[in-house]
């Protein structure tokens, strides 16, 4: 493993497969256990810098890091120096003099990770940048796709909806890729990038078309903004021609799955009857996101620190 | 990489214990803990410290049953993620934990080893079986003792005391993992 | 007060002596011998018209933090310049006689290079009316090239009216060629890689839309069009579509463009962060060759200098830009002379000669000729380094370059006869 890990090409597949069969033990150790704490990482520290609100991505970080033993600090950029226009190496440069050992990043910009990675000495783990990656997001799906269908290789991934501003969906098209999954993006052309066609995937635009075919469906989040910078003509017309509805997850092969990262637009790109189906994951993949979190945090920190 | 799994060396030394040695050893760990256990004897579990401690705990026990008619419990816990050394000797891959469904609380747990060195391995091995239950009891057994303990802690079964010095190396390999059984020592 | 320059190779040429008298070349020719003249040994060097730079960020007023008049001024002669054109993006903006005439004046104070002013096209860079552009050609400044350059002149309407008010000045309008409804939030060029790495394209269709336009109108109006920063195929293909129907343009190219392509953003280093962008391969090796066929006039440096604070963070919160004066010519030496593209003379037409003439200046981009002013300098090809850029003259650090082996030293440079640097050393 490297020291980092900032984008999905960071792993390789034994690296990626590792962190998959890490998480599945710690899961399987702390299954049925009152004390769901293990005292691995007791003594080391690990920073939560999160320059965007997201709630959910930062407690599972937070929970994961807290059943290793690791020390937490939340920082997150309202109220804070940051607000008083701290940069992004100063805040990074304090951080580590206070002793952090790992940092976890959240940021608007596209590539700060990065950044950070070329000014600390500890580990830099990207909780989402920008537009560019969410490598433990696309671990948690991989795991979670392993868990229900018992494999990655040669299963086959739609990703549908808006790939251009996705970090999810980029991380999982290099993830998944490295794992041996055939991914398909289904989008309006609007909301894929130019430069889509130099990536390891297939491209359509129809999603009837596909849906016969697919093991796994992922479902990205539609932001409400995009509409009003005309990516597409409006909600009802996306939702028509992309969401998955009820009717559409009929034609899913039986042993299909329903994927969505969270937080759902019910009625636009996902419908109620949809989200809350057996074939839906939703729920298992918060839950597999700590076990995933904590492999990573293990794999990255449990190892020889930078000082040594 | 674990304490008794050094990179073999040429030539090879002659080993410390054969095969057939090292059946005679578990056979008589064996007999002693149907011995000690007395009435106890079908209410104890084997925990197998992986790697090697697993398949020991697993022949410990069938012999147990083949002396005695008792089938005992077996399980393993893997200690990775407890080990206080995890700075010094880096990540690797988890191993199983399990344990028997009706679990440990109340029983005779005794753990199992191939090598007993500093004492690390066991006294991660015993924070973890903390979180994991609350034994009556917990006992240690190794096939092979070769000192220079860090921790106070000591065995209730040995199959072998070996003498050694710090830079020496003891390697335990069982046909489950490596292929052949035998303990050889090395520089 | 004369300098006698020996062994010098004027244009890569036979090594002659060079006598320089009282600001302008006053012989040439071999084993000259002149009492008392101060001597320049040169053996070995190629001897160049001084360089004049069409588009330079100087960043006073306003920035002072990050270049000066004066600092920028000794970049430029290290660079082998003898002339630059200061953009008119400054705080204020240049786009009255009085500011223009405030950076000229320190330029002169400076005494390193003649600084020649840019004014803005449009008041407050705002493009909405046009500033006073005959009072600042009017002023002491003499300006003749006007552009809003890091904005485009985006209404088409208020570009027609100032490619055609110019006209009664001689002037040029430099044009910024990025359609800014195209670019909303672009970081880099769009394609493959920005697809990856999740920054926000830069299509090359903005600059060619733009450029295809303004060539529409500037022969439509019999007006002069310069376009800077050329930095796609497509625009090349255009500009040479154009001058083939007579159109009056001209267009420069910048040393990185020339050189580096988008794979520099793969860290995320905002250092390769430029406006216009690097681009692909395929766009670098069209605007070789298009320098080379003179479809493209001039190299154009795009020197800006930026602050540390403005480099070091998020690629999205850096200022796009990149230093170029001191390391331009050995970009041109490396991209077009070692590749046999460009002969020496070709680097003095497209480095000196054809700025020159688009910016018109009459005492730059002479020939090293009997009676011409003596702005030259005098480059050592063989020389290679590795660009340190804490050595830089820039008050900035933002080379692109930094740790690239490049070739050729600027060992001399002289305006109207007096040396600005010698062996290296810049002389203010």
């Amino acid at each position: 493993m490297k020291r980092h890990l900032l984008e999905a090409a960071d792993l390789d597949r034994d690296d990626a497969t590792l962190v998959l069969d890490t998480a599945a033990q710690i899961e399987s150790a702390l299954a049925g256990r009152e004390v769901k704490k293990l005292p691995t990482l007791r003594g080391r520290t690990v920073v939560n810098l999160f320059y965007e609100d997201s709630t959910r991505t930062r407690i599972s970080f937070e929970l994961a890091a807290k059943r290793l033993s690791a020390d937490v600090i939340n920082f997150s950029a309202k109220g804070s120096s940051v607000s008083k226009g701290e940069s992004l190496k100063d805040t990074a440069l304090t951080l580590e003099a206070m002793g952090s050992d790992a940092i976890v990043v959240r940021h608007g910009a596209s590539g700060a990770p990065h950044r950070l990675a070329q000014w600390v000495q500890g580990s830099v783990v990207n909780a989402g940048d920008g537009t560019h990656e969410h490598p433990t997001q696309a671990l948690l799906d991989a795991y979670t796709i392993r868990q229900r269908l018992g494999r990655l290789d040669g299963i086959r991934v739609v990703v549908v909806g808006d790939v251009l501003h996705s970090r999810v969906a980029r991380s999982n098209v290099w993830l998944l890729a490295t794992l041996g999954a055939e991914v398909t993006l289904v989008a309006p052309p609007t909301l894929l990038p130019v430069g889509v066609g130099s990536w390891p995937v297939q491209v359509g635009y129809d999603l009837d078309a596909v849906l016969p075919k697919a093991d796994v469906v992922m479902m990205l989040r539609v932001q409400a903004e995009r509409m009003n910078a005309s990516f597409f003509p409006s909600a009802r017309e996306y939702s028509r021609r992309y969401g998955l509805d009820g009717r559409r997850m009929g034609a899913l092969p039986d042993d299909a799955i329903v994927m969505h990262p969270g937080p759902m637009n019910r009625g636009m790109e996902i419908a109620a009857v949809v989200a809350d189906s057996a074939r839906s994951t939703i729920v298992d993949q918060v839950g597999n996101g700590v076990s995933v979190r904590m492999a990573v945090l293990y794999l990255l920190l449990g190892g020889a620190s930078a000082s040594e | 990489m674990t304490e008794s799994s050094a990179l073999p060396v040429e030539p090879s030394p002659a080993p410390l214990l054969s095969a057939e040695d090292l059946a005679r050893v578990v056979d008589r760990i064996a007999h002693q803990l149907i011995e000690k256990a007395g009435p106890d004897l079908a209410g104890l579990v084997l925990v197998g410290i992986p790697t090697r401690g697993a398949p020991l705990a697993r022949r410990l026990a069938a012999r147990i049953e083949a002396f005695s008619g008792v089938q005992v419990d077996v399980g393993t816990v893997d200690i990775t993620l407890y080990r206080d050394d995890l700075r010094l000797r880096g990540v690797r891959a988890l191993e199983d934990t399990r344990l028997p469904e009706t679990g440990i609380d109340g029983r005779l747990v005794v753990l199992v080893d191939d090598v007993l060195f500093s004492g690390r391995s066991v006294r991660a091995a015993l924070d973890a079986l903390r979180d994991l239950g609350r034994p009556r009891a917990v006992q240690l057994a190794v096939l092979v003792d070769r000192g220079h303990r860090e921790l106070p802690i000591r065995a209730d079964y040995v199959g072998k005391n070996v003498p050694t010095s710090r830079s020496q190396s003891v390697k335990v390999r069982l046909a489950e993992v490596d292929g052949a059984d035998s303990v050889t020592v090395t520089q | 007060m004369s300098t006698l320059i020996k062994g010098a190779r004027p244009y890569g040429e036979d090594a002659v002596d060079i006598l320089v008298t009282g600001g302008r070349i006053a012989a040439v020719g071999d084993e000259l011998t002149v009492p008392g003249a101060d001597v320049v040994e040169a053996a070995g060097l190629v001897a160049l018209p001084g360089l004049v730079d069409l588009h330079t960020h100087l960043r006073e007023p306003g920035r002072e933090d990050a270049e000066t008049v004066e600092t920028g001024s000794r970049a430029a002669a290290l660079g082998g310049y003898t002339a630059v054109h200061a953009m008119a993006n400054t705080d204020p903006v240049a786009d009255t006689a009085g500011v223009v005439e405030q950076v000229w004046r320190l330029g002169r104070h400076a005494g390193l290079v003649d600084v020649v002013p840019v004014g803005a096209v449009t008041v407050g860079l705002r493009g909405e009316r046009l500033a006073e552009l005959g009072a600042m050609a009017d002023s002491a400044a003499r300006v003749r090239v006007f552009s809003d350059d890091g904005h485009c002149v985006a209404d088409p309407a208020l570009m027609r009216r100032a490619l055609e008010y110019v006209k009664a000045l001689d002037g040029v309008v430099a044009q910024h060629a990025e359609e800014p409804r195209l670019t909303v939030g672009a970081q880099m060029n769009e394609g493959d890689r920005s697809a990856r790495l999740g920054l926000t394209g830069w299509p090359a269709a903005a600059e060619e839309a733009v450029i295809a336009r303004d060539v529409l109108l500037a022969g439509h109006v019999g007006a002069r069009l310069h376009v800077c920063h050329v930095s796609t195929a497509g625009s090349v293909e255009i500009l040479r579509w154009a001058k083939s129907r007579g159109v009056q343009v001209t267009a420069e190219v910048t040393p990185h463009h020339l050189l580096l392509t988008d794979e520099c953003a793969e860290g995320y280093d905002p250092v390769y962060k430029v406006n216009p962008p690097l681009r692909t391969e395929a766009d670098v090796q069209a605007l070789r060759a298009g320098l080379a066929d003179g479809t493209i006039d001039a190299v154009a440096t795009d020197h800006a200098p930026h602050a540390v604070e403005d480099k070091e963070s998020e690629w999205a919160s850096a200022r796009p830009g990149m230093l170029g004066l001191e390391q331009a010519l050995a970009v041109v030496v490396q991209t077009m002379v070692e590749p046999g593209l460009l002969d020496w003379r070709g680097v003095a037409e497209r480095m000196s000669v054809a700025p020159a003439a688009i910016g018109r200046l009459e005492s730059h981009g002479r020939p090293l000729a009997v009676g011409e002013p003596a702005n030259l300098l005098l480059l050592d090809p063989a020389h290679r380094a590795t660009v340190d850029p804490a050595a830089l003259a820039s008050r900035s650090c933002n080379s692109p370059y930094a740790g690239r082996e490049l070739p050729g030293r600027v060992v001399h440079t002289f305006l109207r006869g007096a040396p600005t640097v010698l062996d290296g050393k810049a002389q203010r």
